[in-house]
């Protein structure tokens, strides 16, 4: 492995200014590290020629002192956005061979910002999945296995391919986008950092639609400073999203103090149930520990409608998901089925381009919907999905940050779960209240489980206080001094 | 009540209620920044986002809203702060989205009025249910093609209003004065240009039936996409005679959507409630609810112009019109301002019926509006003049506004080219009837002996002797003079 291919954006920033190597030799190195792991599937289409030419570009920008926050810097985007003249699958057979006539909000400004697009990372199947296992492009493979096992395990979902490639140091940061834990399970699978900001700091403007009151963009990174260099680069309000924000963007790396003395930190009680796995919850009491140890106060906090989330998730991200879906319906772009009616062309066409966890998806969120039922689902979750959020507002008066475990479990191994839905729902479990009350969620990597996979901690912030959870997150990451990388990667 | 229907069990009343589809004049689509021009190159004004790529996302037009309130207002109807847009999820090849925006339980307007100016000059009150904002769909082509369909999509995306009046009315008459006021008020207010045949305004027809004295709600069937007043008030005739017919053999309604078909003249089936789609309303999670404050009402109340209602009581109050002449001349506001330039310092009693009996009659048969006549309001006026001042007769006046609309000139000028002035002169008067009683000694012996009648019959020997210029009352006059005495 080059040694290029092991910085942190912050160090490779420095490094290009020192002129310590060029934008192109960074990008190079990348290229050269992809083509080795493509084994891991972890990227949909790899656009290499692409990623040259701006590197380059990069590189008399970097010269000429007009270097942007990510100059130069080699990124996997999430083939869930939309990219200007370069194929966009959202992991789906529908979308056929679909080349978007424009840039979505994030990777535009991204691009602005100087980074390099390496490729499209492989995702579940429109963003439904907690394994990558549902994509039609193939399962993406983390780079990590159990220690003496090498069964291949998935790298989490549904940004699976960004966790992957950041993980397997095939890409410096890749985004992803989280509607109930995509960025944020697989980031703790991969040993990595994801942070899933507050709902309406980043444009949803350009990326495919999954669950629109739940999708939200944000960075995949190998440390907690990477993160908000990149969310910094990937945030700011949006005119031609109506859910963006209209809210100042900080700096986020300032935000780094590593002081978090006389901070409160909350641990919800109801994430402790009966059955969770001792493992986990030691790391818990671990994380606590750590952040106690940097002087701030852990007290315990009470979130009682918990055990209503996952369930509520479950109608609200269907319903929506079936709305969204309806326009891959053959007439206008994508894949066409022909038949002998427009109506049997509407079914031909979506039998042959959806996979079955997006019609399962679009059968649930469809039923959900249907008249005599809505007020017994869809309703009703909307207002389960209130009082969720009422509690982490009322936690919020009394502490500053939650901190929980990210999974209930390591990862898992490739089609162990994919056959049991209900299972592989579970996964979430720790993530979707966060993403039903909209708050900004951080998944670092703090330990290994006993068969040295990685494990991750979530803190969860206020609104739009990104800036505290990532200064926790910090200070974490450095108390837990998490080093393991995955086999092959070492030294 | 006038409208019922005798069946062979006793006599029916209809009940119905009217769902307008009101293309909205707007720059650009009600999400999109597409233009909404008519006529344009098929899929030329077509947003990424009319075109439901992946990932795009519709953003409000605040014009739109405007609109929308200013109808509200226009209506006279509840102006909700807070609204919501819901998605209605169906389908069709011209419906890129799946979906339709619309608003469903929280419109943007709630209740609201409209007060029907019926031909006998009576008024009515019909109550507005709601009215909300939503998008259109593209257009279908089904004849273009021997195998395929081809869609437009510039309509897609351009906003509608949908007017929803409360079962209120109960005759096909009504209905059409409901569009035609409904569609006065629209143009007044400039929301929308109310033409049925463009489409751009749309009629969906309830109608239910009851035996009269009844004051039940039955079940109603729908008539979709009626496009003009006559349509709709023959679909109505139509539908209620068949459902009375049903109930009176025994049958029920079932509630059905039904298309009318005017070469038949009756409604038929298009899809009965059993396969009626189930649209799976719910607020769309791509956009915030639809909130202003009073200071954005009050500020387009403000610029509100003056409606038909407030115009014909104007015009009773101030010209001491007949209701029915106020509301003829105020349907159409470029009417009504023709008439008040012609009323202007003059008898507008006398001004209402020459523009409606003899312009609004002109330009009727010549098929023209108000802005094509050929008369202006300031020569109708003077024209008005000349007869007060008794320097043309009725008569000639008739004869001079022929003129007028043939050529556009003067009505002065005119008068002095032609020589019609009225001969107000005593003696050639004078010189005129004695003519005529010389030449006719036998009746002026009538006259005398209690035949009064026939003086009529000597006036209109003088005014023909003199062409009609005559003044015909001092002939009158001096006939009684001369003959009686």
């Amino acid at each position: 492995m080059s040694e290029l291919t092991k910085l942190t954006i912050g160090e490779a920033r420095d490094g290009m200014a020192k002129g310590a190597f060029t934008a192109v030799e960074l990008t190079q190195a990348h290229l050269t590290a992809m083509e080795k792991a493509r084994a891991l599937n972890a990227y949909i289409t790899e656009t290499p020629d692409l990623a040259l030419s701006r590197a380059e570009a990069s590189q008399v920008r970097i010269q000429s002192g007009k270097a942007g926050s990510m100059e130069g810097i080699p990124v996997g985007i999430k083939d869930l956005f939309c990219t200007e003249g370069v194929k966009t699958t959202a992991g789906s057979k529908i979308l056929g061979d679909f080349v978007p006539p424009y840039e979505s909000f994030v990777s535009r400004k991204l691009k602005d910002a100087g980074a390099v697009m390496l490729g499209k990372t492989n995702l579940d199947e429109f963003a439904m999945g907690s394994s990558n296992e549902t994509s039609a492009s193939g399962s993406c493979v983390s780079p990590w296995t159990r220690s003496g096992d090498d069964t291949k395990l998935v790298p989490g979902g549904s940004s699976g391919g960004s966790a992957s490639a950041v993980a397997a140091r095939i890409a410096m940061a890749a985004t992803g986008t989280d509607t109930g834990g995509s960025i944020r399970q697989p980031a703790a699978f991969c040993g990595i950092v994801g942070l899933k900001p507050t709902y309406g700091r980043c444009s949803r403007w350009g990326i495919v639609a999954f669950a629109s009151s739940l999708d939200q963009a944000g960075p995949m990174t190998r440390t907690v400073g990477d993160a908000a260099i990149m969310l910094r680069a990937m945030a700011g309000h949006d005119p031609m999203d109506s859910t963006s924000a209209p809210v100042e963007v900080p700096n986020f790396e300032a935000a780094l103090t590593g002081d978090i003395r006389g901070l409160k930190i909350g641990l919800p009680k109801e994430y402790r149930p009966e059955g969770l796995d001792p493992e986990i919850a030691a790391l818990w009491d671990r994380g606590a520990e750590m952040l106690r140890d940097a002087g701030a106060e852990v007290v315990e906090v009470s979130l009682p409608h918990t055990k209503y989330a996952l369930a509520t998730y479950y109608i609200i991200a269907p319903a929506e998901a079936s709305s969204n879906l309806a326009r891959y319906d053959g007439v206008r772009y994508g894949l066409r089925v022909d038949g002998n009616s427009l109506d049997d062309m509407y079914r031909k066409t979506r039998a042959a381009g959806f996979g079955e966890e997006v019609r399962r998806r679009i059968l649930v969120g469809t039923y959900a919907l249907s008249a005599g039922y809505y007020d017994a689902y869809y309703l009703k979750a909307q207002k389960v999905r209130a009082l969720i959020a009422e509690d982490f507002k009322t936690a919020f008066k009394t502490v500053d940050a939650i901190l929980t475990p990210t999974t209930p479990t390591a990862a898992f191994g490739l089609g162990e779960e994919v056959n049991d839905p209900v299972t592989m729902y579970l996964n979430d479990v720790f993530t979707v209240p966060t993403s039903l009350a909209g708050l900004p969620g951080l998944s670092v990597p703090v330990g290994l489980s006993s068969t040295g996979l990685p494990l991750g901690l979530q803190l969860v912030g206020r609104y739009f206080d990104e800036e505290t959870v990532l200064n926790v997150g910090s200070v974490l990451e450095k108390a837990a001094g998490f080093s393991a990388l995955p086999k092959g990667l070492e030294g | 009540m006038t409208y019922l229907i005798e069946g062979e069990t006793g006599t029916w009343e209809v009940v119905i209620g009217l769902e307008v589809h009101c293309q909205v004049i707007s720059q650009s689509k009600l999400f999109s920044g597409s233009s909404t021009t008519y006529g344009a190159e098929p899929n030329s004004q077509v947003s990424l986002v009319d075109a439901a790529m992946p990932g795009m996302l519709p953003v409000i037009n605040g014009a739109c809203v405007e609109q929308a309130v200013k109808t509200g207002l226009g209506l006279r109807a509840k102006i909700n702060k807070h609204s919501v847009f819901a998605r209605k999820n169906y389908f069709y090849a011209d419906l890129p989205q799946g979906y339709q925006i619309s608003q469903y339980e929280q419109p943007i307007v709630g209740e609201g009025k409209l007060v029907l100016d019926m031909p006998d000059g009576s008024s009515r009150e019909v109550g507005i249910e709601r009215l909300h904002l939503e998008q259109d769909a593209g257009k279908s082509m089904h004849d273009q093609h021997p195998s395929k369909s081809l869609i437009d999509l510039n309509r897609s995306g351009v906003a509608l209003m949908e007017i929803v009046s409360k079962p209120d009315l109960r005759e096909p008459e009504e209905a059409g004065a409901y569009l035609r006021k409904l569609r006065s008020i629209l143009r007044y207010l400039g929301t929308c240009d109310g033409n049925m045949e463009e489409g751009s305004m749309r009629c969906d027809v309830n109608v239910s039936v009851r035996p009269l004295g009844n004051d039940e709600l039955r079940t109603r069937c729908e008539v979709k996409n009626v496009n003009s007043v006559r349509f709709v008030m023959q679909a109505i005739e139509a539908e209620a005679r068949r459902q009375v017919d049903v109930y009176e053999n025994g049958g029920e309604i079932v509630q059905e959507t039904r298309l009318f078909d005017p070469a038949k003249g009756e409604t038929r089936s298009m899809r009965s409630k059993e396969n009626a789609h189930d649209y799976r309303y719910f607020p769309d999670p791509d956009l915030l609810p639809l909130e202003f404050d009073d200071a954005f009402v009050e500020k387009i109340r403000d610029a509100l112009p003056e409606l038909p209602d407030d115009k014909k009581s104007r015009f009773i109050a101030d010209f001491g019109l007949t209701p029915y002449d106020a509301s003829v001349l105020v349907v159409d506001q470029a009417n009504a301002d023709y008439f008040e330039a012609v009323a202007d310092g003059r008898d507008g009693k006398i001004a209402a019926n020459w523009v409606i009996n003899n312009l609004f009659g002109a330009l009727g048969k010549a098929g023209k509006s108000v802005g094509e006549s050929p008369v202006s309001a300031e020569n109708l006026g003077k024209l008005l003049d000349l007869l007060k001042e008794d320097v043309i007769s009725g008569r000639i006046a008739k004869d001079v506004f022929e003129i007028m609309w043939e050529t556009g000139g003067d009505p002065e000028a005119i008068v002095e080219e032609k020589g019609l002035k009225q001969v107000t002169d005593t003696g050639a008067i004078e010189a005129a009837v004695d003519a005529v009683i010389a030449a006719n000694p036998d009746k002026v012996a009538d006259v005398k002996g209690g035949k009064e009648k026939l003086l009529g019959w000597f006036t209109g020997q003088v005014m023909k002797s003199t062409q009609g210029k005559a003044n015909p009352g001092m002939v009158n006059e001096i006939l009684k003079k001369k003959i009686l005495g």
